[in-house]
């Protein structure tokens, strides 16, 4: 593992692509490990009560799918400053997350990631991740 | 929906929560550590070695393992407590959120999230969040009910009291407008119910019209009194005042009198970029729809269109329009 140096990065570079299946471990592992006990995240009587056909994945989960997914690109060292999330629609067991991204822009040694979340419902998530490089 | 009145006052009582802290400053109930840095991990597919390896971590530029980023607010979150729900609210949020439940905003939707980190979290920082309720909007339409944006902000802090990060977090408190269906469920496994199209609402004056679609046909209204045509149905003729009216069939064809391409915010059941379009029928009346069939890029007002009815797949019909050749 190896971190990218800011100087290595340019505009329009698009991440590898990441095809996440989301399991009922996923939503329901997640949203404990982010002790996120709310019930539509791990009850699914819980879900369709509020209209929906099963638990959906919280945002915590969503936010560290997309942190993972930047810094797996960029490298361990790189550090994430910050994260600006649209939410979109639900993400539900049996959907396959499809996560994308490139960069948008790079200045002063941060980058600008920007990621989209798609599954079956359309947009899940849309963030743009920004990560202090090595080597300006 | 409610009188003036009652609104009047509902919105007197949340605007008055704006600036308010949730609450004293919460602090998490366990300082950073190993176990739930773990935990973290697995669920999420984490394998670098500074979060995970103590060795390796040591050489990294943090000299030591941190949590992830994204982690911060798990530090602060509840926990056990939260699966009981909050029908007795616990702190101000909850009670801002229970008086507009109690006014018929039953939804609650999470909207967008913002995130600044100072630091990573190091094993043994205890983290303390400070929430404010920052901001209530007027009230808006949007796809999912009419209702309030709620913004708060969460300042982080650590044992010394200096600054981790902060995070900004907006809901939509909303009167659900179309209650989604859940699927059935025969093998265990529910499949998402595949989001449809939001219905225009129906009623005396223009369901026929809906109909007509459905049978295939974009149809006119044409008046009883003086044969003018008019469009979209309404009871009343604004030429001559006369309530009688039939309707004739259009040709479909028609010039886009002007568009604008929606991008964003991206509803269920549609797909994106949506060409809104005015098109101007060649019967003379002018129409709200959408064009298919054509690069945005490549529509220009004045080009004509042929309208057709399109079917969703839940058999919701209307009229959509296509580019048309001069020659057709
Ligand atoms: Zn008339």
């Amino acid at each position: 593992m190896t971190t990218r140096s800011f100087s290595s990065v340019d505009t329009g570079e698009a991440l590898p692509p990441l095809d996440i299946e989301t399991t009922a471990a996923l939503v329901v592992g997640g949203a404990l490990a982010s002790r996120d006990y709310t019930p539509v995240h791990h009850d699914r009587a819980a879900a369709q009560a509020q209209g929906l056909p099963d638990v959906f994945m919280n945002i915590l989960t969503t936010n560290g799918l997309v942190g993972r997914y930047v810094t797996d690109w960029a490298g361990p060292d790189a550090v994430v400053t910050g994260v600006k999330v649209k939410l979109g629609g639900p993400n539900m067991p049996g959907d396959t997350l499809k996560i994308r991204g490139k960069v948008v822009a790079a200045d002063d040694g941060r980058v600008d990631v920007e990621v989209t979340g798609e599954n079956s419902w359309g947009n899940h998530v849309t963030a743009t991740v920004t990560v202090a490089l090595p080597g300006a | 929906m409610l009188s003036a009145e009652k609104k009047k006052e509902l919105e007197e009582a949340i605007y008055a929560f704006v600036g308010k802290p949730i609450g004293p400053p919460f602090t998490g109930r366990d300082v950073v550590n190993e176990p739930m840095i773990r935990q973290w991990c697995d669920a999420m597919g984490e394998t670098s070695p500074n979060y995970l390896d103590a060795v390796a971590a040591e050489k990294s530029p943090h000299g030591g393992i941190v949590a992830p980023p994204m982690m911060l607010q798990a530090w602060v979150m509840q926990g056990w407590e939260m699966h009981e729900g909050y029908d007795e609210p616990k702190n101000e949020e909850h009670r801002l959120h229970k008086l507009l439940t109690d006014a018929g905003y039953e939804g609650v939707l999470g909207t967008d999230t913002e995130q600044s980190f100072s630091r990573y979290l190091r094993l043994g920082d205890a983290v303390t969040a400070d929430t404010v309720i920052e901001h209530i909007s007027e009230e808006k339409a949007t796809g999912a009910g009419v209702g309030y944006f709620i913004t708060t902000r969460a300042t982080f802090t650590d044992q010394n009291g200096a600054e981790l990060g902060w995070m900004t977090f907006r809901v939509l408190k909303f009167i659900p407008n179309q209650p989604q269906q859940a699927a059935s469920d025969d093998d265990g496994a529910a499949q998402p119910a595949k989001p449809a199209r939001i219905k225009p609402p129906m009623g005396h004056d223009n369901s026929w019209w809906w109909q007509a679609c459905t049978d295939g046909k974009i149809q006119i209204q044409r008046c009883g009194g003086c044969e003018k045509l008019r469009h979209p149905p309404r009871p009343m003729c604004g030429a001559c005042g006369s309530m009688e009216w039939d309707a004739v069939e259009s040709s479909g064809r028609g010039t886009l009198h002007t568009y604008t391409v929606i991008h964003y915010p991206q509803f269920p059941g549609y797909e994106f970029p949506i060409i809104a379009a005015l098109v101007d029928l060649e019967e003379g009346v002018r129409m709200m729809s959408s064009i298919s069939g054509c690069d945005y890029e490549k529509v220009e007002i004045g080009m004509p269109l042929q309208g057709v009815i399109h079917e969703d797949e839940d058999g919701f019909a209307l009229p959509i329009f296509r580019p048309r050749e001069d020659s057709q």
